[in-house]
């Protein structure tokens, strides 16, 4: 496969003259390295996409969501501070919506600790009210609604649900910025094996540069000739490299959505944000080229 | 006529190791042809080498072209390389490059267009007697062939300065009569020739030629027509030839 492509690009690129100024040849384990490398940071960059993606889903989601909870044991009592609470928060124009939760769902929702035969009344369940408040309604507004509430209930209290997935946000969080250094890790490595090839490529072909430079190439016409096939090599790496981590990252997709969790589906990466994962073999490309051509220049700059 | 090239107590050392080339003094005229003579293991390699700048003098002042070249930043070194033409000794084809590409090479380090290096090129492989032998790589090529692909690669871009380290070596003494008058032609030209040989007949077939001879690393010139500022007014060589103005 890499002969295939890779001898077309090279013919086409070798026409060029100054393009033969080093043996064409075989390749070496260069580019391969590269798809590996690019294959595990397209990987890694996917991850830290896939947890940003889920951070800010899970964000929009429970933004502005409220639940005010009732701990009063005397069911009549409670009934009529759900009511009295339920009617001033219906009536507070900062609050968007307002939902009484059936004691039924709580208690189908508390089976698993109580049983299937407790039925409602027969046991004191603290009565929950869920709440959604306006986009950008200041804490202060939220704060004082919870005052009113607390003089309407003394055992009332109002928890933001963001609080809950607080830990779980501080994990993804973390997450997303491993996943973030793995990438530059791996960029870095790019650039450490790249300077190796460079470097071994410099030795090879010294006998070739120093009778170029004696006919009056310049450091510059040298370097680039080095930039452009390690250039040459990285495109392939990175190119086999993204299609089987775009592959892996599809079949990945699929088998996420197949779980039908709304958890796990909110890591899947939208299309929309693909681009963003794709600039990461373009720079490691640049990169590579960068980096080879800095090898190249340094090394000659210790010669005449 | 100007001074193309300057030596001024130039002296060369490899390393810790004692000089090999030590107070070496001359100047050499534009235009001029120079023959350089010695010993094997006397420096005429390393002295080429400094005119090539494929080295710089550990000491002394070097001048080419009218610049000092040894405090020169190597940057500026590709520009003055490219008006000097070098026959290496041991050729320096390079291996996977065909007759052709050897010789457009200097050509196209300077920038040259393709369309206007064919012709040239061509001309010069066919001069030398390597018209049929275009595609063929340096290790298809005899010692001789090689050879004459080494000069026509540093005669292409008709340069200020040439300069050749046993330019006939390997050649018949037909081809190396023939080498020999394309280096007169280019001399007519204005390039100020210099080459090292040991082959007395080649420097008796120049008549008009300075000859430079060197000893253990220090330039023996009994005439000091060659010294740089010059001694004296050119004279009768030591061999009967003309020490005079070249060309």
């Amino acid at each position: 496969m890499m002969e295939a492509g890779e001898d077309t690009l090279m013919r086409r690129i070798a026409k060029a003259p100054q393009n033969r100024w080093l043996p064409e040849g075989r390749r070496g384990p260069m580019p391969w390295i590269i798809a590996i490398i690019m294959f595990l940071t397209l990987l890694s960059g996917a991850a830290g996409l896939g947890l940003a993606h889920a951070l800010v889903q899970t964000r929009a989601q429970l933004a502005g969501g409220y639940t005010v909870q009732i701990v009063e044991a005397g069911a009549k009592l409670r009934a009529a501070q759900v009511a009295k609470i339920a009617a001033l928060l219906k009536q507070d124009p900062n609050v968007q919506q307002v939902s009484v939760v059936p004691e039924d769902r709580l208690l189908k929702q508390l089976e698993p600790w109580i049983g299937q035969d407790v039925r409602a009344g027969e046991l004191p369940v603290p009565a929950l009210i869920d709440l959604s408040v306006s986009p950008g309604v200041p804490a202060r507004d939220v704060d004082a609604l919870g005052k009113k509430i607390a003089q309407m209930a003394s055992t009332a209290r109002v928890d933001a649900h963001g609080a809950y997935l607080a830990p779980i946000e501080k994990l993804m969080r973390t997450m997303m910025w491993l996943a973030a250094g793995l990438v530059i890790l791996m960029i870095l490595v790019t650039g450490a094996v790249v300077t190796l090839a460079a470097r071994s490529a410099h030795e090879t072909h010294r006998g070739t540069i120093d009778i170029m430079h004696l006919l009056g190439a310049t450091d510059i016409q040298i370097a680039r000739l080095f930039q452009r096939r390690i250039a040459l090599d990285a495109i392939f790496g990175g190119m086999v490299g993204t299609i089987a981590a775009v592959f892996m990252l599809w079949l990945l997709g699929r088998n996420l959505a197949a779980t039908g969790s709304e958890l796990t589906g909110l890591a899947i990466i939208p299309w929309q944000w693909m681009p963003a994962l794709l600039l990461i073999p373009i720079f490691a490309v640049l990169v590579a080229a960068v980096t080879a051509r800095l090898t190249v220049k340094h090394a000659l700059e210790r010669s005449l | 006529m100007s001074n193309i090239i300057e030596f001024e107590n130039i002296g060369l050392r490899y390393g810790a190791d004692a000089e090999v080339l030590a107070d070496v003094s001359f100047s050499l005229a534009a235009g001029g042809f120079y023959f350089l003579t010695g010993a094997s293991g006397a420096g005429k390699t390393s002295l080429l080498k400094l005119l090539y700048l494929a080295q710089r003098p550990t000491r002394g002042v070097l001048k080419l072209f009218g610049e000092d070249v040894v405090m020169m930043h190597r940057s500026r070194l590709p520009g003055f390389r490219r008006r000097i033409g070098v026959v290496f000794q041991d050729f320096r084809l390079v291996p996977h490059l065909s007759a052709y590409d050897n010789v457009a090479l200097p050509l196209r380090v300077s920038g040259m267009d393709e369309q206007e290096i064919a012709g040239p090129v061509e001309e010069m492989l066919s001069w030398v007697g390597l018209g049929d032998r275009f595609d063929a790589l340096p290790a298809s090529l005899s010692g001789g062939e090689q050879q004459r692909m080494a000069i026509a690669r540093a005669v292409i871009g008709r340069p200020d300065i040439l300069v050749a380290d046993e330019p006939t070596g390997n050649v018949d003494p037909e081809m190396a009569k023939r080498l020999l008058g394309l280096f007169e032609a280019l001399n007519r030209l204005g390039t100020t020739i210099v080459i090292a040989t040991h082959d007395l007949p080649l420097i008796s077939r120049i008549p008009h030629a300075q000859l430079m001879r060197l000893d253990r690393g220090r330039l023996v010139d009994p005439t000091g027509s060659l010294r740089f500022p010059p001694r004296k007014a050119p004279a009768q060589g030591p061999e009967g030839r003309s020490l005079g103005k070249p060309g």
